[in-house]
């Protein structure tokens, strides 16, 4: 896809609510690689650490659809075969509203393909309602020789 | 819409000889609307003066609480009309996943905290959970929107006609970010308040202050100003005073506010207890209540 879908400036996004502004400011103080969906699969945020795995800085590619973030992101189980994003950890949490871990492969703007661990879970607020999904991932030493 | 403060102290009441200008009761602003509605927003130690105020009436009514700290609490017990059993009264509070709201304000009102159960009070009682859902009540439309405090806390917006009051006595919108560089719709309480003819906000410290109190769920001056001018309020009220603060102190953050507006006029104000607010079609207007109930409808 051209660069140019990407790019959304966060100053127009829709506002928030507050566990998802809250889960944003615990993620942009972590060195722990976050990405954060809002309650309509909307990639809503990352953080620097996930900067350095998807390759391209948050400010650069802004809030995007779901269908957009695949295309940013190609995840592959470990055998290499591709992930339908339904069965992906994110996907799990925001469809099955249940939280979920996988190892998997993961191939972003840089081309390298990584192996990640990555845990998701639905953010769930005081009354029960959805909010949107917090996706946190770990890299795999040397897992960038896959 | 009309509006007036029965209390503005945040944290604990602080009543002497030098809070007089401002008061010492803790937070409790009474809204009449022009259906005849009455909101109580919160239940601190302000609302046994209002309480004892409607003698005589005994409508529907709605109290809706942001929370449950006791400084916007500790007034129901106190509150008159639950006493009287043709009352019609209806709570509204942050939901909680694990007890319901009937179920939190008991812990307060039952012994040995309280004397009377809460199950005890002779007035009808009716809980909700406030979300973000607009809900209808008289005149109004009423929301709550969660906001960044300690613990399960809501704001409330009122509008009426094209009018419209925010109410966040409690607030921290700056815990861990730069107001001043942040998008507005990630901020607390932001779309809540935004465009406001009045904002009843979170200023409980001065500037120098906040360092020691960073996490605490409260705003500083320049916080709250920040979040003034990014949710393009036209009046603002600075509320939830600190109690350790003095007349003369708070007087002093009003000017610490101004100049972070650089401009001195009287779109920035310190709430007072007797403060009224007019909400109508010639626009909004504060005055001073000079007796009880002086501007009820």
């Amino acid at each position: 896809m051209s660069s140019s879908v990407l790019v959304v400036t966060a100053g127009g996004s829709a506002p928030k609510s507050l566990p998802l502004i809250l889960a944003r400011e615990l993620a942009s103080n972590l060195s722990t690689p976050m990405f954060l969906l809002d309650a309509e699969g909307n990639l809503v945020f990352f953080n620097d650490a996930a900067e350095q795995l998807i390759g391209k800085p948050f400010a650069e590619i802004g809030e995007i659809t779901a269908n957009e973030f695949a295309e940013v992101l190609a995840l592959a189980d470990t055998d290499g075969a591709p992930l339908r994003r339904r069965d992906t950890p994110a996907g799990i949490a925001f469809l099955e509203r249940r939280p979920a871990h996988l190892t998997l492969l993961a191939t972003c703007y840089d081309g390298v393909r990584r192996l990640l661990d990555v845990t998701a879970y639905p953010l769930f607020g005081a009354g029960a309602e959805m909010h949107g999904v917090v996706n946190v991932f770990w890299q795999s030493p040397g897992s960038e020789a896959h | 819409m009309y509006a007036r403060v029965w209390g503005c102290r945040g944290s604990l009441a602080a009543p002497g000889s030098d809070t007089i200008r401002y008061g010492g009761n803790t937070s409790c602003v009474e809204v009449r609307l022009d259906s005849g509605h009455l909101l109580v927003l919160d239940a601190g130690t302000g609302i046994r003066a209002l309480g004892a105020a409607m003698e005589g009436e005994e409508d529907e009514l709605h109290i809706l609480l942001t929370h449950l700290h006791l400084d916007h609490l500790q007034g129901l017990g106190f509150f008159r009309p639950l006493f009287r059993p043709g009352a019609d009264v209806h709570l509204w509070g942050p939901a909680s996943p694990v007890q319901s709201l009937a179920e939190r304000i008991a812990i307060y009102l039952s012994p040995p905290l309280f004397p009377v159960r809460l199950a005890d009070i002779p007035a009808q009682l009716t809980f909700h959970n406030a979300s973000g859902e607009p809900m209808t009540i008289g005149s109004a439309t009423v929301r709550a929107e969660s906001v960044t405090h300690q613990g399960p806390t809501v704001g409330f917006r009122i509008e009426e006609g094209d009018r419209s009051l925010v109410y966040i006595p409690d607030h921290e919108p700056s815990l861990g970010v730069e107001l001043a560089q942040q998008p507005t719709a990630w901020i607390s309480g932001c779309e809540l308040a935004h465009g406001a003819d009045v904002l009843l906000h979170d200023a409980q410290y001065g500037d120098h202050e906040y360092p020691n109190h960073v996490g605490w769920g409260h705003s500083a001056i320049e916080h709250v100003m920040s979040f003034a001018d990014k949710a393009e309020v036209e009046h603002l009220v600075l509320f939830h005073h600190d109690p350790y603060h003095t007349d003369d102190e708070l007087e002093a953050l009003l000017i610490e506010a101004q100049r972070h507006r650089g401009t001195v006029d009287d779109h920035v104000r310190l709430a007072h207890e007797d403060m009224t607010i007019v909400l109508d079609d010639d626009g909004v207007s504060f005055s001073h209540a000079t007796e009880p109930n002086a501007g009820m409808i």
